[in-house]
């Protein structure tokens, strides 16, 4: 039997190993949704909640390790079985058509690689202006220093390119869940004949919820210039 | 009474494997709509035979659609358009006349081109020779009652055992994966009782010389089961990963 490297570098293991990153990715991306709307709980609520975050010390240096292991575990993967399809069909076809029916050959599963290199540029970004960004310190209520990033997410989300970015990138990550939701089930074994569209139905149902749930932010700031009935000030 | 039919062809002629390729056109009249794909090309030959040109080279064997020679790509789809039909078994009825139509070699890197649409599929034969068998003492054959097995086992068996090997699934991969060809072989053999002694070693050897052999990864697009003539569902490839992880947890 093959050791457990040996395994992992296999085109079942990598798959597999693709499926299982994946999952954890949006498992991360379900309470990355939650914590924002603490945005629209009370007028302390994000700041508390991030505060809180960041008072885990130790604790949240390890979650972090552990997602950028799972984003670069992930893209790595990606990257080698996008190279990889270039080097198993050197001579490309003059003529290519799918042929539809069964197939999941669509605009979301053609883009993988399109849609999450755009994601992971996305990344950078994202953490470098909202985890790393500049705050003002406010006092909580209790008289407890804080940084303000509630007011640096309500500035960002007010700007109209900063609004307009993350629509274009969150609608990027649908197209990106569109194909990569189901087919992380399908990698990990768990799809058969009779429950593949019962998979591919929830993994739809899931893609739109999360992701209206993502977008409603930026557009809800932006419509409302900040100042909307939902944001308790 | 039927009606000859004109087609315009573009078909991939390559003198050896080592020699460029290049795409010939030509245009046949005579083609009608009771010929089969194959047959149509017979009628190409016979012309380019009377013009003392070389004939167009491509394989096939049974022309029923049993035994998986022919693998043609026609109109950038493996087998042509029509669902589970093989390409010895498309009839020209399926196309009008005037229609213009491009026939391709399927494209893999572990598939090389030999001559024309001719291509060394041999890289199949060696992941069959890896683990692809049963090993059974030889002797009279056993009456075939004797081993019970449950029924939804030999329908799984017998739909994966279906796979004739013509390669449409690498053809249409866009990763020019062989997950398909090779889970078929893997799950219709490891679904049976006289399989199942060999199950571990099966998948990891088969998996490993797939991988070997330069196939690519499969990324679930699923097109391999949309123009398999057999109609071989990806189930079989969640199958053999579920078989793959239990093979490498039990050591």
């Amino acid at each position: 039997m093959p050791t457990i490297i040996k395994a992992l570098q296999s085109q079942v293991g990598r798959k597999l190993m693709t499926g299982i990153t994946g999952i954890a990715l949006m498992l991360f991306l379900v309470v990355h949704l939650a914590g924002n709307y603490a945005i629209f709980a009370s007028a302390e609520a994000f700041n508390i909640y991030t505060k809180t975050l960041e008072s885990l010390g130790i604790l949240l240096y390890m979650a972090e390790a552990g997602l950028l292991f799972f984003v670069l575990y992930h893209s790595f993967l990606g990257i080698s079985i996008w190279l990889g399809k270039r080097k198993a069909r050197s001579a490309g076809y003059e003529v290519y058509k799918s042929r539809g029916g069964v197939s999941r050959q669509n605009l979301a599963s053609r883009s993988m690689i399109l849609s999450g290199l755009t994601i992971l540029i996305f990344l950078v970004v994202h953490i470098w202006s909202f985890k790393f960004g500049e705050t003002e310190m406010i006092m909580s209520a209790d008289g407890e220093p804080m940084r303000d990033l509630r007011q640096l997410v309500i500035d960002s989300f007010t700007t109209w390119y900063i609004a307009l970015g993350y629509v274009v990138v969150l609608s990027l990550i649908t197209l990106h869940l569109f194909h990569g939701a189901w087919s992380a089930f399908t990698s990990l074994g768990v799809t058969n004949k009779n429950n593949t569209q019962a998979f591919k139905f929830g993994a739809y149902i899931f893609t739109i919820v999360l992701m209206l749930g993502f977008i409603f932010i930026p557009v809800y700031i932006f419509a409302t210039g900040g100042m909307g009935s939902l944001i308790a000030y | 009474m039927s009606t000859n039919m004109t087609i315009h062809l573009r078909y991939w002629r390559q003198t050896s494997p080592t020699a460029r390729g290049y795409f010939e056109n030509r245009t046949i009249s005579t083609v009608n709509e009771h010929m089969s794909f194959l047959e149509m090309l017979d009628v190409l030959n016979e012309e380019l035979q009377l013009d003392g040109a070389e004939p167009l080279e491509f394989d096939y064997d049974c022309r029923e659609g049993i035994c998986g020679s022919c693998n043609l790509v026609i109109n950038g789809q493996a087998h042509g358009p029509k669902k589970g039909t093989a390409c010895c078994q498309l009839h020209m009825r399926n196309y009008s006349d005037g229609d213009h139509i491009t026939i391709e070699p399927p494209r893999a890197s572990a598939f090389p081109v030999i001559k024309d649409l001719v291509v060394d599929r041999s890289a199949f034969d060696r992941i069959i020779e890896a683990g692809g068998y049963v090993s059974v003492k030889t002797g009279s054959a056993q009456e075939a009652n004797a081993i019970p097995i449950q029924k939804n086992d030999a329908d799984q068996a017998f739909d994966y055992a279906a796979c004739i090997g013509c390669g449409a699934c690498v053809a249409a991969c866009p990763n020019a994966s062989a997950s398909l060809f090779t889970s078929a072989k893997i799950s219709h053999l490891s679904h049976l009782p006289q399989g199942n002694v060999e199950r571990s070693n099966r998948v990891v050897a088969m998996v490993e010389q797939m991988q070997e052999e330069g196939f690519g990864d499969c990324s679930n697009f699923g097109e391999c089961e949309a123009v398999c003539p057999k109609e071989i569902s990806i189930a079989a490839i969640a199958d053999t990963r579920r078989d793959y992880v239990r093979a490498v947890i039990q050591g």
